[in-house]
């Protein structure tokens, strides 16, 4: 068992395909909230070989996308300071702000490094006692457990120069504003399998009941995700709501204890805002005041921050499964991933970043 | 930054202030943290996110759901309701 090659047989994902096919009779909406998801459908045309009865939208879940805009422009304000070696994830460099991305901070001499891990920053911090090194601390509850682990890391080692920007978000309450929409069309969630395997799934049940809609627990490779997609099929022509977990083999129902100790001795809930969404209470996570010395944004004083977003961007549409990609005007002309106008354009985890590399325009 | 590939551990370090391991990602091999997974074996598939092992992969039910999967698929063979209306190219 390799946990990757089994997961990639086309003559199975072909026959769960048929399953699908056979057991649908009418129209179903069904919406993934990860963007790694939306990639891997659109990457493998999963979108293409399901009935047509059948509708993916693409979800919230691609963090780079909902971070917000000011909380950009602040990393922004931060990384360009002369004393400042600037931590992020690759993906956030070629991200949008009003006016910069880091990529031009550090073609103007600013010093933003690319890490694989938080615990790379502190080992940067650790190697430059006369610098200050600061972490984009983003994601949602996956990289939570990383991210906080950084914190604890460098009070252990007694670091002073290490601080982190957080805009960490959590999938329950975006799915409680995408569905209280009037104007939701999602009847069924493939939820994020990541995000389970460090949440479990116990939030989830209550929000099943109370918008009557089915779930299921879904991973990454082809046939986790149509078999997703049967779990949620099969609930919908049978007229049950269930959450099922189709992808029991990282996911159980309670997650991952440890993870979630270490994130509520680090972090406390907080009213956050998503990039095109808007302010979603209780829906993200910042340092708990303990954790005070290691809040950059406590740390820098950048001023006030006056945002410029495109207006042609209908991102958070897209990101709340109202509209596609190629329902943008600016798509693939105005906005192109060599001159984004929106953090979608850009991130490995954005849908409009898919529908471009894969020609769904 | 949420796809996190599954990979193999292979040594495991526990002499410093955090459990580390190297992890073999199909021939790959990169450092990641087992703080939240202090049971995992060398031997282990865990599933890692930016550095650290968030979930380690049970053999037992990733065998159960490839089974059943394999028996719905084999069941419609047998009965020929095979729909083949689109070919899948993956
Ligand atoms: S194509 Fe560009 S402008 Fe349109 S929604 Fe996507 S990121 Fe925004």
């Amino acid at each position: 068992m390799k946990y990757v090659t089994e997961y990639r047989d086309a003559e199975l994902v072909r026959g769960v395909i048929d399953e699908i096919a056979n057991t649908v009779t009418r129209d179903w909406t069904l919406m993934e909230i990860c963007g790694g998801q939306t990639h891997a459908i659109v990457r493998h045309g999963i979108d293409q070989l399901l009935p047509d009865e059948i509708e993916l939208v693409h979800g919230p879940g691609c963090p780079v996308c909902v971070t917000p805009l000011e909380q950009i422009d602040r990393a922004l304000a931060i990384a360009a300071k002369p004393d400042v070696i600037f931590c992020s994830y690759g993906d956030m460099l070629r991200v949008p702000g009003s006016v910069d991305d880091l990529f031009s901070i550090r073609a103007n001499g600013g010093d933003v490094r690319v890490i694989y891990s938080p615990l790379d920053a502190v080992n940067i911090a650790k190697e430059n006692p006369d610098k200050e090194v600061v972490f984009f601390a983003i994601g949602f509850e996956t990289t939570a457990p990383a991210n906080v682990m950084s914190v604890l890391s460098a009070e252990m080692m007694g670091l002073k120069n290490y601080s982190i920007i957080v805009s960490h978000v959590r999938v329950p309450p975006a799915l409680h504003v995408i569905l209280g929409s009037p104007h939701n069309r999602v009847q069924g969630f493939l939820l994020a399998g990541h995000v389970c395997a460090v949440m479990g799934y116990w939030e989830y049940p209550e929000i099943a009941k109370q918008y009557d809609i089915p779930m299921a627990i879904t991973g990454f490779e082809p046939l986790d995700i149509v078999q997703g997609i049967l779990a949620n099929v099969k609930q919908l022509e049978a007229g049950r709501v269930d959450i099922e977990n189709s992808y029991p083999r990282a996911v159980t129902f309670d997650g991952n204890k440890a993870a979630q100790k270490a994130i509520e001795k680090v972090f406390r809930e907080c009213d956050r805002k998503w990039r095109g969404i808007g302010t979603i209470p209780m829906s993200g996570w910042e340092l708990r005041l303990e954790y005070d010395a290691f809040n950059a944004e406590k740390r820098f004083d950048v001023g006030e921050i006056k945002t410029d977003e495109s207006p042609l961007c209908i991102a958070g549409e897209i990101l709340q499964g109202l509209k596609k990609p190629n329902d943008c005007s600016a798509f693939g002309k105005e906005c192109t991933p060599e001159n984004p106008l929106g953090a979608t354009m850009v991130s490995t985890e954005g849908a409009c970043a898919a529908y471009y590399k894969y020609g769904r325009g | 930054m949420c796809l996190g590939v599954p990979g193999k551990i292979i040594e495991i370090d526990d002499s410093k202030a955090l459990k580390m391991a190297k992890v073999d990602f199909g021939g790959i091999v990169r450092e990641a943290c087992l703080e939240y997974v202090p049971e995992a074996q060398i031997g282990d598939y865990t599933v890692i996110h930016v550095g650290f092992a968030i979930s380690i992969l049970s053999e037992e039910d990733a065998l159960a759901s490839l089974a059943a999967l394999k028996e719905i698929v084999d069941l419609e063979d047998e009965l020929g309701i095979g729909y083949s209306g689109k070919s899948a190219d993956l």
